[in-house]
């Protein structure tokens, strides 16, 4: 059953938050709202206000993130590595959408900027989602190559065309922000296994390289791990890569009906 | 380790549509699809009740008929209508994804006009002829 409101000890305590004011002569102020966590305090979380200057600060959400970090308060905590959109560590919901907070400009945000956690996820700390069920579900669709042939004495070789099979898909880089747009995925994610992994097991469907896909095509066939999908596609418009998991959901039970003929 | 497990106890992070993640058309729409579902197997009820009074006698079925054509019957029969014939194109959106088209954003955003749009021209036109023809 869709769950539609937050539990008791998630609600967001609308007293607590704290207002951390731009220094004075500050000329371009932009409020930044952040979901706050401590686990250490054992208090419900809240949303604390922070006004960046944005002359003094870089054009991309991530930028303000650092900078509110190390100019005012440095507990303030999220994940990030690369800046450029390859690691996938900044993923965050940011103004009521899944992004990479270092693709973000924030000239695109209209009003204050509000920066939550991934959505329907257990929260470590602030921004820190718990992607431990996450990443279980990736290690369970077997995401390499699996052969039953003999190993070849050089590369697996593969058609241009076979090849050309894995583009939009390969490029994910599992930031999670398309599962956990997805209400499918909020309120099944026990058993769905959500956009984002359905993608990596097409991934390896269409690979023409591996051996398995009957396996795969089996482990898939389940009420809940593939057909909890109802094409909601808040997956495709989330991707911060621009690809699309619906289509790869799509073409996967396109295979399995295929294979009843 | 602390004798209590921090993640045990760990908050979930707000996600309610609307008030944390934005409403897309296309979310939108499908969640739109569910309620009329659920609209129409309501409204299946009224058919059947329909059937019921016309097969009890005059008198059930003036009733039923009375009730129909009242304001607040009228509205509730243009409402399922619509609910039927959005649920029908969407259902044809549903199988060109099923058949794997279709997928690009732009074709999303425009199949889901083209489904509103046709579903209220459609719920137009049977009114029209009911009223009219």
């Amino acid at each position: 059953m869709a769950q539609l409101t937050l539990p008791r000890n998630s609600r967001i305590d609308k007293a607590a938050g704290k207002v951390h004011k731009a220094e004075a002569g500050a000329k371009n102020i932009r409020k930044f709202k952040i979901y706050r966590y401590d686990p250490d305090a054992g208090a419900n979380p809240h949303v604390d206000t922070f006004e960046v200057d944005l002359d003094k600060c870089g054009p991309m959400v991530l930028d303000a993130l650092i900078k509110i970090k190390s100019e005012t308060d440095a507990t303030v905590t999220f994940r990030r590595s690369c800046r450029e959109g390859i690691c996938g560590s900044c993923a965050m919901n940011i103004d009521g959408g899944n992004h990479l907070a270092c693709l973000t400009h924030i000239k695109d945000i209209k009003g204050d900027v509000n920066i939550y956690p991934l959505p329907h996820m257990p929260v470590v700390k602030d921004l820190v989602p718990d992607l431990t069920h996450f990443y279980a579900q990736y290690a369970s669709i077997e995401p390499w190559l699996k052969t039953t042939t003999p190993a070849p004495t050089r590369e697996r070789l593969q058609t241009p065309e076979d090849r050309a099979k894995l583009d939009g898909l390969y490029e994910c880089i599992l930031c999670a922000c398309c599962s956990t747009a997805c209400p499918s995925y909020w309120w099944n994610g026990d058993r769905y296994l959500g956009p984002a992994i359905l993608m990596a097991a097409y991934r390896w469907l269409v690979d023409s390289r591996d051996e398995a896909t009957g396996e795969r095509l089996d482990m898939l066939e389940d009420p809940f791990k593939l057909y909890r999908c109802h094409t909601i596609l808040n997956c495709s418009r989330t991707c911060p890569k621009g690809l699309n998991p619906a289509r790869a959901i799509a073409e996967t039970k396109k295979m399995l009906v295929e294979r009843r003929n | 380790m602390s004798a209590k497990d921090p993640a045990a106890n760990r908050p979930l992070s707000p996600f309610m549509l609307g008030q944390y993640y934005r409403f897309q058309l296309s979310s939108a729409l499908s969640f739109l699809h569910r309620i009329t579902g659920v609209g129409l197997a309501i409204g299946s009820l009224g058919l059947a009740a329909w059937v019921l009074c016309a097969a009890m006698g005059p008198e059930q079925y003036a009733a039923y008929t009375g009730f129909a054509a009242s304001p607040f019957g009228q509205f509730l029969l243009i409402c399922w209508s619509w609910a039927l014939f959005y649920h029908a194109c969407n259902g044809v959106r549903h199988l060109v994804w099923d058949g794997g088209k279709a997928f690009e954003r732009s074709q999303v955003d425009l199949g889901g006009w083209i489904v509103v749009l046709s579903s209220l021209a459609l719920t137009a036109v049977l009114w029209l002829v009911v009223c009219f023809a």
